[in-house]
């Protein structure tokens, strides 16, 4: 099963993102999406989740138009996790959980046993079972990081997206949302998530696609995209490259 | 895993509530009923020995206070759910069902009634059908404007438009009789339930128990769709169709409300916290729980505005008291979380 946009221009009513957009993700592999702020990022990300209708171009996931599905339908085909954010409403880890299995059921459905079940290994398998009672507003970004992850999985989903899911962690939880990333592909799912960070492309992504002014720079497999030339051509700013036994890191210099 | 916490103590206090405002509002008043009374009549009606109850308690019990009290139970439970409903959907604990208009819009067709000297199912009919009409547009402005924010767009629509019906509800007022029409409009406005009868009960139980039935309903969706859209969406929720059906629904049972009972606000916006911090903000135990709890308070107030003074004091007067220093105080801790 592949998630591909096919010579997309994205954008809002009003005004275009990017044009000419080509992207593609296998089941089972990580591409990290990279690019300066405003740089559209976030809008293909959304057009490839269907949130945003492509202005032309169209996004296709196995095949078919993915707008041709219903959005319960997709929804049991691609999660979204999206930035974490203060809740309006102090539901607790579990309900949250729970919401995720939303497609499964119809319009008046209440969660069925399999639901809960679903839902419990999910926060088992985040560890964060023992913060199942208590309420959203009231746990650490990183937690809720992880939480927004056993919603999205919840879903049972085949691809996964998510928006800068280290934004607001702090440095141990960002290196956990990266071994959880590159478990979920382990696991079969497809995987894209935006990154501010080249290092967390390098490390936990298999393609990396550079997006600058709503225009593909470069895509391709990390080791060879990631170089400190293409960086500063995506950024505007000098990066220094640092290489060692271990691996490589950049850092903004 | 930590079992989930219980809401049977957080549904036992609202229905404790509710019962306390049964029996105060059937018992206390003009023509005091004592407990035992109370009970002998109740028994009666259920086929139990007749006992020694005078015919006069009888009538107080159930000609004079039981329509009121099944309006104010009625009303105070509609109020509330609407309440809740829209606080869910605009995913703000600061709103209301005025907040759409449905109040004001209801409001103007009612003067109107009252201005044309209609009979009142005429009136009750011209105020639903002035809550729908100006919900309708807020609803059509506020999703045609485009904005990064069109939660925030609907609801300064409705501030908006809320304000300009008020306007023609004014205008009304100024062009009214003010010796035979002005009274009933002033009184309408302000909230009463004294003019009750079992004939007002019809049109209020039917739209009151339909829309309820429907939000009930969609509690699961509900929890959902009180998450940002783009969520709501990717959760595999068709926003857009359930949105239309939450505020259709939410805005008949208020519609339904003010046409019964003038204008009581603030009931809305007080009931769904204080559900809330009985049982929780998930929308399966919040909607009965809030329905309950809204029943019983206006019940409460009811009962206090019969029996505080000599003249009866307006629903809305004892509400916007209470519900004054509750709003602001609710300002001052909005930061916190609303569990």
């Amino acid at each position: 099963m592949i998630l591909e946009g096919h010579q997309l221009t994205i954008g809002y009513q009003d005004r275009i993102v990017g044009t000419g957009l080509d992207v593609k993700l296998q089941k089972g592999e990580v591409l990290a999406l990279l690019g300066p702020n405003g740089g559209g990022k976030t809008t293909l990300l959304k057009t490839l989740l269907g949130l945003l209708t492509p202005k032309a171009g169209e996004v296709r996931l196995d095949g078919a138009v993915l707008s041709a599905r219903t959005v319960r339908e997709r929804a049991r085909l691609i999660a979204y996790v999206p930035q974490t954010h203060v809740a309006t409403f102090a539901f607790t880890v579990e309900a949250v959980v729970l919401m995720g299995r939303t497609a499964h059921g119809d319009l008046f459905a209440r969660p069925t046993a399999k639901d809960r079940q679903v839902a419990a290994n999910m926060l088992d398998r985040f560890g964060i079972a023992p913060l199942a009672q208590r309420p959203y507003t009231m746990i650490s970004g990183g937690e809720r990081q992880l939480v927004l992850l056993a919603r999205a999985l919840a879903q049972e989903p085949q691809f996964i997206v998510l928006d800068e899911p280290t934004a607001n962690l702090d440095f141990g939880n960002q290196g956990k949302v990266m071994r959880e990333i590159r478990e979920l592909a382990a696991s079969g799912l497809g995987v894209l998530f935006t990154t501010h960070d080249p290092n967390h492309a390098l490390r936990a992504a298999d393609r990396a696609y550079l997006l600058r002014g709503g225009e593909r720079l470069a895509e391709g497999p990390v080791q060879q995209i990631l170089t400190r030339e293409r960086l500063e051509a995506l950024y505007g700013a000098p990066v220094q490259m640092i290489t060692d036994a271990t691996g490589t890191a950049f850092i903004p210099g | 895993m930590i079992p989930a916490r219980s809401a049977l103590p957080g549904f036992a206090i609202a229905i404790a509530v509710l019962i306390a405002g049964l029996v105060l509002a059937l018992t206390v008043g003009r023509y005091p009923v004592s407990l035992g009374d109370l009970i002998g009549v109740l028994t009666a009606k259920l086929g139990g020995p007749r006992g020694e109850i005078s015919p006069a308690v009888e009538s107080v019990i159930w000609q004079v206070r039981g329509p009121r009290v099944m309006a104010a139970m009625l009303v105070g439970a509609a109020l509330a759910v609407a309440g809740t409903a829209f606080q869910g959907l605009f995913r703000n604990p600061l709103v209301s069902p005025d907040i759409l208009g449905a109040s004001s819009g209801a409001a103007l067709g009612a003067v109107l009634g009252i201005y044309l000297s209609l009979g009142v199912f005429a009136i009750q009919a011209i105020a639903f059908v002035g809550g729908l009409i100006a919900v309708g547009i807020v609803y059509m402005i506020g999703t045609s404007v485009r904005s990064r924010d069109p939660i925030l767009v609907l609801v300064l629509t409705g501030v908006v438009i809320g304000s300009l019906f008020g306007a023609g509800v004014g205008l009304v007022k100024y062009l009214a009789d003010p010796y035979n029409q002005l009274p009933a409009m002033t009184f309408w406005l302000l909230g009463s339930l004294s003019a009750t009868g079992v004939h007002d009960l019809l049109p209020l139980v039917g739209p009151v128990a339909a829309g309820t039935a429907v939000l009930i309903a969609l509690r699961w969706r509900m929890n959902v769709m009180s998450l940002p859209e783009e969520e709501a969406r990717a959760l595999g929720v068709a926003t857009g169709p359930l949105r239309i059906a939450i505020v259709a629904a939410a805005t008949l049972v208020t519609s339904a409300s003010v046409a019964t009972a003038g204008i009581i606000g603030w009931v809305g916006l007080v009931v769904p916290h204080l559900a809330r911090s009985l049982v929780g903000p998930d929308f399966a135990r919040l909607l009965p729980a809030s329905a309950i709890l809204g029943g019983g308070y206006l019940l409460l107030i009811d009962t206090l505005a019969r029996t505080l003074a000599q003249v009866e004091i307006p629903l809305g007067i004892l509400t916007a008291v209470i519900g004054t220093p509750f709003f602001i105080w609710l300002l001052a801790s909005v930061q916190k979380n609303w569990s």
